[in-house]
């Protein structure tokens, strides 16, 4: 379903973009804002985090925004119904970003069928490799909604294939070693990494951690399907405010 | 029992793909270097030559008397070098670092015994050295921040949560998921992904071979009971590993902080409040909410100040073979101090916990029953804290006189 969805979209773009927010941070009322301007300015899929007390894969930006929504009053209840609102007014997919724990308390059935029934496409969970994953593959299995399992640049070629067997919607490459926000050296190194993740699957791949501008977009154009852009919104949000997002969108294609 | 570091359910490795190759790596490692009769030789010979192992069992006659029950044993791990058990797998995983080829160790503290530990480590050694400390912590252990900054070590105070050990076992691992190659991660306690929880249990484990030994060499026959506290609950796992087949009753104990009816408290294993999660790369017992966000612990020693527990453990707790308790902070400094009166012996705060357990069940058993409690580590570092719990008045005036001299 997204596979198809991204496939067809990448027959009219080079590339795709998807953005990555943290709800409740700074507000609900402001991420349904950002979400709008957003798919407004031609976001093609976004992913939504709920916020987790300990984000280990985050760096600072990231893990400030899901401390803040957090001591803000997030709860997953409120993030379930604002995915709900967001999957009515917006005609994109969007997914789940969170951290095991999240699914897991929530009960991983229970946790699929609320995605299934507010019609989110899919869940991120950086913290849950396929070997502990199996009822999670379950439930997504049978309520049709796609894991989206993480390639990086420290995954053997035999675990690409591994990892992609399990993996539906597109693959998910990490750029760097390191936590989400720093900077990385758009080169020759990732080209040959991004070759490698290209031979593991048929599946769209998408790059993300420290992709910050249309350099950085235009670098990956041919090589990857998506682009993701995390941490640059969400600074540029604390920096210039909620209005500044539409021209950012823009600017990178 | 083990699959994947499962222990009946708990433990595990849930881990960002990034470090999956790494955790790959260690474990091979840390399987040969099990497997080979001189690691473990080469093993025992520096703890003996570095540090002070095997650190005896000293027979605590005045406390015996003082409550007329069963006889007190003390296993002393507060004469290692840096002064607590934590160097047993410090050196441990120094030794495997060297093997690995790596130059640099980084590593989470809540006390700082584990940080100074590795500094001390790092020095001998000769690796780069960083360790993350919660900010709070870093307030309260300053005497091992000190010593941490003369090892050559790079102190970083983790302002981040709750800024105290769950934090900086965070940063820690964000370090780590930057700099793996030439990094590695000494983690010190029981708890983490596996390797960690079986690797770090199986270095600690000499605490419990010796003192098997050492008791049966005095007195001819097992202890009824054994106490420790438990913060990871690397110490407890170090003495509880010798005598897991022997009818002797295990009984951890945790931080009551103020109270377990006050939510002001790290226990787990004790009190109704934890419920099993999956957080920092492995599943076992953890205080959180009914979302699945870890709740602020407190403790007045840092080291047990904790929201999660070693898997191996709450394995131990569920089969029924360790017994778990909790003892608050006053209880813990009344007995620190009985302790210091009677024995001439100063555990170190979170030590004090296991040795409250102990006074409350010894004069209950009989004259005949032999109980050893593991003191984990010496209380020196924690002089700033018990100056306060005693409200001491020359201690103030001492600090007061000592800030006019910096002032002046």
């Amino acid at each position: 379903m997204l596979e198809s969805y991204l496939k067809s979209r990448l027959i009219e773009k080079k590339i795709l973009l998807m953005t990555h927010i943290v709800l409740g941070y700074p507000s609900f009322e402001e991420c349904f804002k950002i979400i709008e301007t957003m798919v407004n300015a031609g976001v093609d899929l976004m992913e939504l985090q709920i916020p987790f007390s300990e984000p280990i894969a985050d760096g600072p930006v990231i893990l400030h925004a899901n401390q803040k929504s957090l001591a803000e009053g997030s709860t997953v209840e409120k993030c379930l119904d604002f995915a709900q609102n967001v999957t009515r007014s917006f005609d994109i997919p969007f997914l789940f970003m969170s951290y095991y724990n999240i699914l897991f308390k929530y009960g991983i059935d229970r946790f699929a069928v609320a995605m299934a029934e507010r019609n989110m496409k899919g869940a991120i969970v950086p913290d849950l490799p396929p070997e502990e994953g199996q009822d999670y593959l379950n439930a997504m299995k049978q309520y049709n909604l796609d894991p989206i399992f993480i390639f990086s640049p420290t995954t053997p070629d035999e675990r690409m294939n591994y990892l992609a067997s399990f993996g539906r919607g597109f693959i998910y490459c990490v750029a760097r070693k390191g936590v989400t926000g720093l900077d990385t050296d758009f080169s020759g190194q990732l080209n040959k990494y991004l070759e490698r993740c290209r031979m593991a699957t048929h599946l769209p791949l998408a790059l993300g951690f420290g992709v910050k501008d249309k350099n950085d977009i235009d670098f990956l154009k041919g090589k990857t399907d998506i682009a993701v852009i995390g941490t640059q919104t969400i600074r540029l949000v604390e920096k210039k405010g909620v209005g500044a997002v539409g021209e950012f969108i823009g600017s990178l294609r | 029992m083990i699959d994947r570091g499962y222990y009946e359910g708990f433990g595990g490795a849930y881990l960002p793909e990034i470090l999956v190759a790494t955790f790959d790596d260690l474990e091979d490692k840390f399987i040969k270097a099990k497997n080979d009769p001189s690691f473990w030789q080469e093993y025992t010979d520096i703890m003996s030559t570095y540090s002070c192992r095997p650190t005896p069992v000293t027979f605590a006659e005045n406390l015996t008397n003082h409550f007329n029950g069963a006889r007190i044993y003390i296993k002393r791990e507060d004469l290692n070098h840096t002064g607590a058990h934590k160097v047993n797998n410090v050196m441990g995983q120094g030794l495997l670092v060297k093997r690995m080829g790596k130059t640099r160790v980084i590593a989470e503290t809540g006390a700082g015994q584990h940080g100074v530990a590795t500094a001390t480590m790092a020095a001998k050694f000769g690796f780069k050295c960083t360790i993350y400390m919660g900010e709070v912590d870093v307030q309260r252990q300053r005497p091992n921040v000190f010593w941490m900054d003369r090892l050559g070590a790079e102190v970083i105070p983790v302002r981040e949560g709750t800024r105290i050990l769950k934090d900086a076992i965070n940063e820690a691992f964000r370090d780590w998921v930057g700099n793996m190659d030439m990094t590695h991660y000494v983690l010190g306690t029981a708890c983490g992904p596996h390797p960690f929880p079986e690797m770090v249990s199986y270095f600690q484990s000499i605490i419990g071979k010796e003192a098997r030994k050492q008791i049966l060499d005095k007195e001819g026959r097992l202890p009824s009971r054994i106490y420790a506290c438990v913060g990871g609950g690397s110490n407890a796992l170090g003495i509880f590993k010798g005598f897991l087949n022997d009818p002797v009753e295990l009984v951890g104990v945790e931080a009551g902080g103020r109270g377990l009816d006050s939510g002001r408290h790290a226990a787990r294993l004790s009190s109704k409040d934890a419920s099993i999660g999956v957080a920092q790369g492995y599943k076992t017992y953890f205080l959180q909410d009914s979302d699945g966000q870890m709740k602020e612990t407190h403790s007045v020693a840092a080291g047990l100040d904790y929201v999660g527990v070693s898997p191996i453990l709450a394995y131990l707790k569920e089969s029924g073979r360790v017994r778990f308790e909790s003892a608050t902070d006053r209880e813990v400094v009344d007995a620190m101090s009985l302790t210091i009166k009677k024995e001439g012996l100063i555990p170190a705060l979170e030590s004090a916990h296991a040795f409250v357990q102990a006074f409350k069940e010894a004069p209950k058993l009989s004259k005949e029953d032999i109980i050893l409690i593991n003191q984990s580590g010496r209380g020196d570092k924690d002089i700033f804290t018990v100056a306060d719990a005693f409200d001491d008045p020359r201690w103030k005036e001492f600090i007061k006189k000592k800030a006019e001299e910096y002032n002046a």
